[in-house]
Formats: C-alpha cells, structure tokens, sequence
C-alpha cells in the first residue's frame, strides 16, 4: 500500500512537472509534442550530473545541480520548438514529433559515444546507451519508515505553486495568456507576442526537463536512453488536457494518472489484485487507455487557449 | 506655424506590400478637439494608414507628426506613448479574461511583478461614471453585449489618457439606437478636447457627427473637406470616383406559390440554456425577397444553420417545397433546390487551396457530369463548366479556371461562390450578408442579381447587418431580437427608426 | 560593356533560362527544398561526428553515403541493393500511411501502432493458424483499418486530439503485441523463422530474386508497393474520393457545407491510412528477412521513419517512393559506421533532423518566392529604365 503510494506520488511528480510545461508553451500559443524529446533531454543532463558528480557532494547541491542541469539540457532543446514554429512558422506537429526523434537519437548517439570513450580508456568496450547513477541514487531517496521519500516531490510541489502564481498573480502570467488567447489583442497594446511565446515554450523546456529527470530516477539507478520515456509526455499532454490547462486541476489529473500508472509497478503486491489474474500487460496499458477514455470524455467541452498551434502574423486579424 | 493647430499628421505616407501599393502618398492631417472622418471604400487603404499609424507596419516613404513635431513610430508602445489609442474594429480582447484585466493589459500596475489592481479598478469605475459608460470591471468579456465590449475598448483608450481616439468602423455591430450613443459619446470626447479620428465607409455618419472628412480612393489619398459645406451625393462620388446608384432599380414583386415554410423553430444554443433560435415561424414565397434584419449575433446565423443544416435542429420543423426537411441532410437540400450563400466565404464558401474550377463544384462534384461511374473526376467537363460560370459571371482571376482560390481578391471570391450558387438553379436563394466586405462596384452587382433573380421567379431569403441593404433590396423584412422574430415590416413603409426599434428589442409584435 | 555581358556564354544563358523557369514550378521547389534539408541533415549529422571524434568523421560520414557501394563487387552490391528496396517498402507504406491522412487534416502518428499490430497478426496468422501469405495480409490489413478507425473515430464523436490517441494506441498496440507473439515465440523471445514450416506466409518471389544476385528477401512486396504508391497517388488526384477528402483536410467547414459527410470521410481515411501501414508491417515481416523481437520495449523505428519520408518526399506518393528509399539508405549506411568511435544511430539522427528540417520546407519555399519576385521586379526595373533610356535618346 505504501508503495503504491510512493509509485503514485513519483510519477504524479513527472506528469505534473511535464504537464505544467505543456501548459505554459500552450498558454502562451504554441502546441508542444515535442515534450517527449524535451523529457529525454532533460534526462540527459540530470544523469550526467547524477553520474559524474561524487556522492560526497551532499544532498542539496546534487539535487539543484541536477535540477539545473536538466532544466538547462530541456531549455536549450526546446529552443528548436521555439526557434522553428515562432520564428519561421513552421508547423508544430511536425517541430514536435522531429524532436521527440531527435532526442532519442541524440541522447543514444552521445551516450554511446561517451561509454564507447570511457570504456575504451579502461580497455573495455562498452557500446550501451545506458547510464548508471547508483551512489547518488540514494541520496535523492529519504527512507520514512518503508515509505521512499523522493527529493522530487517537493521540487514538483513548488513548481505547482510558482506556476499558479506566474500564471495568475504576475504580469507576466496575464501576458502570457493573453498570447495564447488573442496574440493580436496582446500586440495591440505593446506587447512582444514573439517574446512571450519564446518564454512560454522556454518555461516548458525547463519543466519538461526536469520532469524528465524525476522520470528517469524513479525507478532503477539507471537509464537506458535508447528506450526514450515510453510516452509519457503524451501522457502529460493528456494530463492537462483533462486538467483543462490550469495548473491545480493538472495536479489532481496528474495524481490520478500517477495512481494509474503505479499500479503496473505494484500490482502483484496486492492479493485482490493478484486473485483477479487480469495479466501484467493489462496494467501496464492501463494508464494509455485510461487517458484515451478519459480524453473521450473531456475533450468535446475543453476550452484549449484559442490561439494554441496558430502561428502568429502580424497583419492578420 | 500653423502646424501646431494639428495632433497628429501623417504626410506623403506610401506603403507597399507584395503587388500592390496600400498607400499611394496618403496624407491625413488631424487637428486637435476635432471629430474626423476617415471616408473609403473597403481595399481603400483606411487599414493599412492605421497600421502605420500604431507602428505595426513601417511605411516606405512619408513622415509622422505629433505636435508639429517628427515622430518615429515602431509599435503600438511609441503609438501608445505619444497618446494614440484605436478601438478596432474586431475588437482586440481577449474573451475569457475580465473586463479590468482587458484595460490594464499592456500597462499593468505591478510590484515586484505582482500585480497590483485596486487602483486601476478605482480609476476605471471613475472613467466609467465620467463617461456615461456603464461597465462592470468584473464582468467577462465573453459575457458581455458587443456594445459593452466596445465602451470597454473606449475605457482602455481613456485608461492610458490617450488623446488622440481612433475608430476604426464602429458602428458596423450596433442598433441605430446604440449608434446614436456612440456618436454622443464622440462628441463628449471631442467637447473635452480628445482628437477623435472616425473610420467609416457609412456617409450618413459622416454628416451627423464629423468636422472635417479626408478620403481615400483605391490606396490614393482624394482630399479632406469641411464637412458642413458638402452633400452626401459629393462624398459618396469622391469615395467611388463615380456616381453610385444609391436605390436599387426593381419592380414590385409579384410573389407566388410557398417555398419554404418554417414553424416553431428552436435551436438550441452552444452556450448557455437558452435557445439561439426560439420558436421562429416564417415562410418565403417564390419571387419575394425576404429579408431578415438583426443585430449581429441575435440569432441570425444560426438560423440559417438550421434552415440549411449545418446544425441540428431541437424542435419545430422546415417544409421546403412541401415536403419535410427538418431532418434532412445537406445534400439532399442542396439537390432539392436550396442554395447557400454562406456568411463566411472563407470558413464555408471555398475551400481556399482548391482552383477555382475544384471550387465551382463544391455540391455537385459527384453528379455524373463531373464524376464518371467508376469514380473518377471528367476534368475536361469540369473546367468547361467553370469557364462558362467565369465568363458568365464575370470573374476575374490571374489564371482563370486552374487559379488557387486563395489568391483571389475578396470581391471576386464573393462573385465565384454567387456564381456558383446561382448556376445551380435554386428554387431558393438564402444569401447571407452577401455584400460584407466587397467593394461598391461589387456590391450593386450582387444586388442586381439577387434582384434578377427573383424576377425569375426565384425564392429569396436574405440576412443583413447593413440597413441600406435591408431597406432597399428586400420586399418584406424579419427583424430578428434575441433569437425570435420580433416583427414583420413592409420596407416601403417603415423607417430606418421604427425598424431599429424593433432590431433593439424595444418594440415587439406577434407575427403570424 | 552592356553587350558582352549578354553574349558571354549562350549555354550558362540556357542553363539559367532552364533554370528560372524550373523554380517557378511548384514541384520544383519541393524537390529543392527537400534537398536542402538532406544537404542540411547529412551537414549536422557531420558535425556530430566530428564533435564525437574528428579523426573518423569524414571516412564515417562517407561510410554512410557509400553504404553498400563499398562492396566494390556487382554481385554483392546487388544482393545489398535488393535488401535496402525491401526494408523501403515498410517505409514507403507508412509514408503512405502518413501522407493520406495528412492530405484529408490527420497527422496520423498513430502509423507506429498501426503498423506494430499489422505485424502481429500477419506474423500470427502464419505461425500460429498456418494461413497462407495473402489471408495473412489481408488480416493485417483489416487490424491496421480498425486501429486507425479507432483513431478516427476518437476524433469525430469525441474530439481527441488525433497525435495524443495514436501515440496512446501505439503503446497499447506494442504491449498487446508483445504478449499476442509472446505465445508463439521461440526460445530466444523472437518470432520463429518463417522458411520450412510456414513456407506458405513467405510472399511469391516469381523469380524476382534472380534480379538481385538471389537474395532471397526480394519478393512481390516491392512491385506491390510501388503499385500501391501509384494507387494512393490515382485516389488523392483524380477521383471523386481524393476530391472529397482534400476537401476536407483543406477546409472541413467547406467540406460540411458542401454536403460531403466529412466524419464518416475522416473515419474512412484513417482506416485505409492504418490498413497501408499495417499492410507495409506485412510486406516485411512475411519476406522472412526480419523477426519480431517481443522482448522489445520501444515502437518499431518504421513508423515515425515514414514520417520523415512523407515529408522528405513533399507529401507525395511519388516524391516518397525516392525519399523511403534515401532513408533506408543512409540507416543502413549507418551499421557500416566504425563502432569503435560511433552508433550505427548516427543514421536516425540525421533521418530525424531531416524531419526537423522538412518543417521549415514551407519558408525555403517563402524565400524562393521572395527571390523570384525581387528577381522579377530587378528585371522589370531594368527594362523600364531602357525604355526610358531609349526613348530620352530618340
């Protein structure tokens, strides 16, 4: 039950932070599929640091360095988003599924490129794209009694709350939509729809990173980048669908998701559930097929932010 | 010297775009306390000057003076600053965000990045009250009536203390009534020294409020005129080059048997409960221009959603040629006999990255003529077919029939679908604002036709925003008041005012 | 001065002649700017390498521009080119796949999925109901339909995004795969070799092979794609159907106003769209060159692969014929890249910054018309000051 619990938690963690980064690029007018390749990015960086830096560093500068670091690696990504569907109007659906490629291939030709080096130096061949974190694994773990508490968590958290904040208390928050919404509107009063959107998909870099990084750790202490991250920024997507593009109603979403999700990890510790004999693959397809039938459900009435996935031109109405 | 008399100037302004000259050497000179008008044709380049104006376009050649003073202004911020604010003609709000937010945006009061509202709340209320503007900070603007939304778009100009006010076609969306108002609230402004620069292609306007009045003609700047030393007649021949039939020519109509018969109608609405179309009872009779008159957004469109079944109806039923269509599909009204000229030419009329020629068949492409059994297109019939309708109805493209819709001007879209629509031999036309944003010329050719086409003995129902229209085309009117009829007027009879009454919902009668 | 500029050289005149009245043409400008982008991809992907490790970069980059060339020797060069034309086939159906949807408004990202359960149940069908090759496609044909149907469907009674439901059908159609072959696997979790006891699923080579040195992977799926390219591209342009469903994709409020049934079109479209990629899942798997991996926890590298094809390819069926081929060509001039320094995934990064590339085909295609219109206007420009010129003179 406490791991249940603990599985909901983590991966609520990744669906929220990814989410909210799909929220922010959507709320300022870009449509974000490449969240995907963003996460896997985003992993990347934070495994480096994970990997590279000594245990002895101490828990607080391992986690900001690999919160940084992920941020960084999913910022600098999301550029390409930013850079082809703002700047030159490129299509989006196509930017996003480049990127989610893009990264995969990316990620496991640097990672490959790296142990080929490292291994050779040793005299060993190692052509893996996996990258192992085992000392400094732990220490992104508090055991409470038999409950792994993950540093992650409370990063998740705070992200929550600055982004209802940025979102509805700031003026940046109120420019933000007003892009996503009626980019016309926003340039008419002086406002950089340009700039705005450029934040926008750049906030959802950062996220997305860092829910990459959350995602990568959840589990094991390593992390075959050739497998990208199964889908789960589309899950993400799905989650602030169904949250209707607000930070606190993509938190409940993401924690229902998460729920979902947990069980493939933990259902045979549950005797109702081992006693229903419903095969693994069930549970591991349940979180896709709960999001198409929630998606169902939600999407007739959804209110995306209207001007979502419409370049903006500067003439036009 | 003299020069100090004027807020704002804009001399020898040209601004070029791909193919075409927008603004040819336009000059436009407004003084200060003064109500201007800005007089052109739709395409005359009135947009494009404005553009410049708020620095969203830089202009090729001409300079900007405020105060006699040279200005440069690269967005609507420099606009802004030197105390320019427009209120556009589609408005720039965003919908789902509240009336405060809308004024404030742009030049938010903030600490620490917070923002800060209680003090632009206070000095909106104040502007509200000064103004005679009655408009509840909180509301959301998607809830709002369009004329609320534009005294919001008035109280974002007033929140920056603007002192130079552009509208740009404001009256396009109101009642007579409401009409009235806004040009009262334009001579307030003016009275308390704001320079008010007023966009209009409608002359009556012109004459009841306007100082002065310089006019643009094809992107090439006419003159400017001292209003009260002109007639209508002068204007409208500086605004066309030409002298312009104001009537259109028709004999009485001789209207026979019932085409189409509608009774109880309702449909129901995308938001809220109520009905968008409530319980509407009519009938159109062949060789009759009906015409149903409204405020935009007072059910009209969807109506005829209805009637041509692009949406569901909830209840009531549609006879068309006696028979039932209440259910039926839009094919089998279309083959019936019913042709749509829709209200939108770019969401429904045309399929902009077809040719013209794919386009003239957009409901009959799978008759035998254009399709042969084995499912495949007779391209040789279908562009001899699109060549007879171009010729015939005098549309002009660059490449004729194989040219993209899209390229075409917005006149000759409008003239391809009518064409189109007519060509099929409709038993009944519903035309819908078949006149909007097409240039004069244009415009009294589409009348004449809807014209000549009753004389054929067609079925006409039209649906117009622009009372000119409504007076002068149709043979019966409908006016339209929140989703119901509200009355039935003999447009020989009625005044503009009694039908504006009736378009406000302040006048209300039980048709039959 | 004037003069020997003009008579300079007649044939650059032709060529240039040639050539200005080519890049008017729209299909012109598609190939060009599908140039560009490989040009572009094959740049980066260079750039890559040398990062890696400079001293290999430029014999690995030509490792995988030469790819099987390197051969020297007809006969394997042959043997090599028939395998490439076979593993294109995959590609090319899902490029199909992709560009039919796209042609009616659906990004069917979906196509991954659909062609992992078109491998299923054809590879299903033949070992575990010894059904012969065409029942064997033709299931796969009718799974990858229902499967896009889905998708279809999802969009028009509910409104789900179509790239968020395939990319959630994909992860179900792999699981569901996985554990379906998973009963039927050998020892090893692949599929068993179809030659010997399921000789009836291997597609008919009729003699085929001999044409490539006897490889014996070369079977009708080639002719049969190439058929199937010609077939899309009859459907989209000439008949009352392609008609309908560009309507739609273009406009789907025209499309409805015309009367057209835009839903049951957007269904049906989706349904050939998943039955094309399901069908390129058979046309490989039943050659017997390849086997399913059930232990496999990532989706088949064909379906998004035949994205970039239908891109590269300018979104047309006989544009994506020569661009599947391209690709399947440098991913398998990938696994000759030394893997002392480098990943034989060198090939789908540079295959997927193609795609990243192909999106800003729309503003290569902006900036050829600005240059022709500035061209043009430069032109006009002089021959007016002539004029003017000639007549101050007269």
């Amino acid at each position: 039950m406490i791991l249940l619990l603990q599985y909901t938690l983590i991966f609520a963690s990744v669906l929220l932070l990814v989410a909210l980064g799909g929220c922010f690029s959507e709320r300022s007018g870009v449509i974000n599929i490449g969240l995907e390749g963003i996460m896997v990015m985003g992993g990347l960086g934070g495994a480096l640091v994970l990997k590279f830096l000594p245990p002895e560093a101490g828990v607080f500068p391992m986690v900001l360095l690999a919160v940084l670091a992920s941020a960084l690696f999913g910022m600098l990504f999301s550029l390409l988003l930013a850079v082809a569907s703002i700047s030159f109007k490129a299509d989006q659906t196509i930017v996003g599924t480049a990127m989610n490629m893009l990264a995969v291939a990316a990620a496991t030709v640097f990672v490959k490129a790296m142990n080929t080096k490292i291994s050779a130096a040793e005299g060993g061949k190692d052509v893996s794209s996996d990258i192992l974190f085992p000392h400094t694994k732990d220490l992104l773990i508090v055991r409470i009694d038999s409950f792994e508490f993950n540093w992650f968590m409370p990063v998740a958290l705070a992200c929550l709350i600055i982004s209802f904040i940025v979102l509805y208390k700031t003026r940046f928050g109120l420019r933000l939509r007003s892009c996503g919404e009626h980019p016309q509107a926003s340039a008419s009063v002086g406002i950089s729809v340009t700039k705005m959107r450029y934040a926008g998909v750049l906030i959802s870099g950062v996220l997305g990173g860092i829910g990459g990084l959350t995602f990568i750790t959840a589990g094991v202490s390593k992390w075959t980048f050739e497998h990208g991250v199964a889908g789960f920024g589309f899950l993400a997507m799905a989650v602030m669908i169904f949250g209707s593009w607000h930070p606190l109603k993509i938190a409940l979403a993401a924690l229902l998701f998460g729920f979902f999700r947990a069980l493939g990890n933990v259902y045979t510790g549950f005797d109702l559930l081992t006693m229903l004999n419903i095969p693994g693959v069930v549970y591991n397809m349940l979180p896709y097929i709960i999001s198409l039938v929630v998606l169902a459900f939600t999407s007739k009435k959804s209110r995306a932010p209207k001007a979502a996935g419409i370049p903006y031109e500067k003439g036009s109405r | 010297m003299n020069n100090t008399a004027y807020a704002i100037e804009m001399l020898n302004i040209t601004k070029r775009f791909p193919g075409i000259v927008a603004n040819d050497n336009v000059t436009l000179q407004l003084k200060h306390g003064e109500i201007h008008a800005l007089l052109g044709e739709n395409g005359a380049g009135k947009s494009t000057l404005m553009s410049v104006l708020f620095g969203m376009y830089a202009a090729e050649e001409g300079v900007i003076k405020k105060d006699g003073k040279v200005v440069k202004i690269n967005s609507p911020n420099d606009a802004n600053d030197l105390g320019i604010g427009m209120v556009h003609q589609h408005f720039k709000m965003v919908e789902c965000f509240s009336v405060l937010d809308n004024i404030i945006l742009g030049v938010e009061d903030t600490k620490l990045g917070f923002l800060q509202k209680k003090k632009a709340r206070e000095k909106v209320q104040a502007l509200s009250e000064r103004y005679g503007l009655h408009v509840d900070p909180d509301a959301i603007i998607e809830d709002i009536t369009v004329g609320m939304q534009q005294r919001t778009e008035i109280l974002k100009m007033l929140y920056r203390d603007n002192e130079i006010l552009i509208f740009d076609e404001p009256t396009a969306v109101l009642t007579p009534q409401e009409i009235e108002e806004l040009l009262q609230i334009m001579k307030n402004l003016a009275a308390e020294g704001k320079s008010v620069l007023f966009i209009t292609h409608k002359l009556n306007e012109i004459m009841a409020v306007a100082d002065r009045c310089s006019i643009l003609r094809k992107g090439k700047y006419v003159g400017t005129v001292e209003v009260k030393d002109c007639t209508r007649e002068q204007l409208s021949r500086m605004m066309v080059g030409r002298d312009v039939e104001f009537a259109v020519q028709k004999e009485p109509a001789n209207p026979a048997d019932e085409v189409l018969r509608v009774k109880d109608l309702c449909l129901a609405s995308k938001r809220g409960k109520r009905n968008s179309v409530n319980n509407v009872s009519f009938s159109v009779r062949a060789g009759e221009i009906v015409c149903i008159a409204g405020i935009d957004g007072n059910g009209q469109s969807e109506l005829v959603c209805g009637l041509t079944g692009l949406e569901p109806i909830s209840s009531g039923s549609v006879h068309f040629s006696g028979i039932d269509i209440t259910r039926a599909p839009i094919r089998k009204r279309s083959l019936m006999g019913m042709s749509h000229i829709p209200e939108d030419r770019h969401k429904h009329g045309l399929v902009l990255d077809y040719t013209l020629e794919d386009n003239m068949i957009l409901q009959r492409y799978f008759k035998p003529e254009f399709t042969n059994k084995c499912g495949f297109l007779r391209r040789k019939n279908i562009r001899g077919y699109a060549t007879r309708l171009i010729e015939k109805f005098d549309v002009r493209s660059g490449q004729g029939p194989v040219t993209l819709a899209r390229s075409m001007s917005g006149g000759n879209q409008q003239r391809a679908i009518i064409a189109r629509e007519i060509a099929c031999d409709p038993k009944l036309l519903i035309a819908v604002q078949p006149t909007r944003g097409v240039d004069v010329g244009a415009i009294e050719y589409i009348h004449k036709q809807l014209v000549a086409e009753r004389d054929a003995g067609k079925a006409i129902l039209l649906v117009s925003l622009e009372l000119d229209e409504v007076m002068s085309v149709s043979d019966r009117i409908l006016v339209m008041y929140e989703g119901e009829i509200v009355g039935e007027l003999d447009p020989k009879t009625t005044t503009v005012q009694e039908l504006g009454l009736y378009m406000a919902g302040a006048k209300k009668e039980v048709v039959q | 001065m004037k003069k020997e500029n003009t008579s300079q050289s007649p044939r650059k005149n032709r060529f240039a002649a040639l050539f200005s009245s080519l890049i008017r043409k729209d299909w012109f400008q598609t190939i060009f700017s599908s140039l560009v982008c490989i040009a572009g991809g094959l740049l980066v992907g260079f750039i890559a390498l040398l990062i890696i490790e400079p001293s290999g970069a430029v014999e690995a980059i030509l490792a995988i521009i030469r790819c099987f060339f390197k051969f020297g020797n007809t006969g394997m060069i042959l043997k090599y080119f028939g395998q490439t034309l076979v593993r294109s086939v995959p590609l090319l159906m899902c490029a199909l796949s992709v560009l039919f949807a796209y042609k009616a408004g659906m990004f069917n990202i979906g196509v991954a999925g659909q062609y992992t359960a078109g491998a299923c149940i054809a590879l299903y069908a033949a070992i575990a109901w010894h059904l012969p090759w065409y029942l064997c496609l033709l299931l796969a044909i009718l799974v990858g339909a229902a499967l896009g149907a889905l998708a279809g469907l999802l969009k028009t009674a509910f409104n789900v995004n179509v790239v968020i439901s395939g990319i959630m059908l994909n992860w179900i159609a792999l699981y569901l795969t996985n554990q379906i072959l998973g009963t039927v696997k050998t020892i090893t979790n692949d599929t068993p070799e179809l030659s010997g006891t399921y000789q009836s699923a291997l597609l008919p080579k009729l003699g085929l092979d001999q044409l490539f040195n006897g490889e014996k992977s070369v079977t009708i799926a080639i002719p049969l794609a190439i058929l199937i390219a010609i077939a899309v591209w009859v459907v989209l342009y000439k008949t009352k159907f392609g008609y309908e469903l560009k309507a739609t994709g273009h406009n789907p409020h025209a499309a409805q106003y015309a009367g057209m049934k835009s839903n049951l079109n957007i269904v049906l479209t989706m349904a050939i769209s998943g039955g094309i990629a399901a069908l390129g899942a058979g046309l490989l798997f039943l050659t017997g060159i390849t086997k399913w991996d059930t232990g496999i926890s990532s989706l088949p590298a064909e379906g998004f692969n035949g994205i970039a094809v239908a891109f590269l390819g300018g979104l047309s069926p006989l544009g994506s014929l020569l661009s599947s081929f391209f690709i399947q060509y440098i991913t398998f001039g990938g696994t000759f890249v030394s893997t002392d320094f480098y990943s034989p995934h060198i090939s789908s990064l540079i295959s997927s910054l193609i795609i990243y590339l192909c999106a800003f085909s729309a503003f290569i295609k902006y900036i050829i018309g600005v240059c022709l219109r500035k061209h043009d206007e430069k032109i006009a420009a002089q021959a007016a000051q002539k004029h003017e010129e000639g007549g101050t003179e007269e």
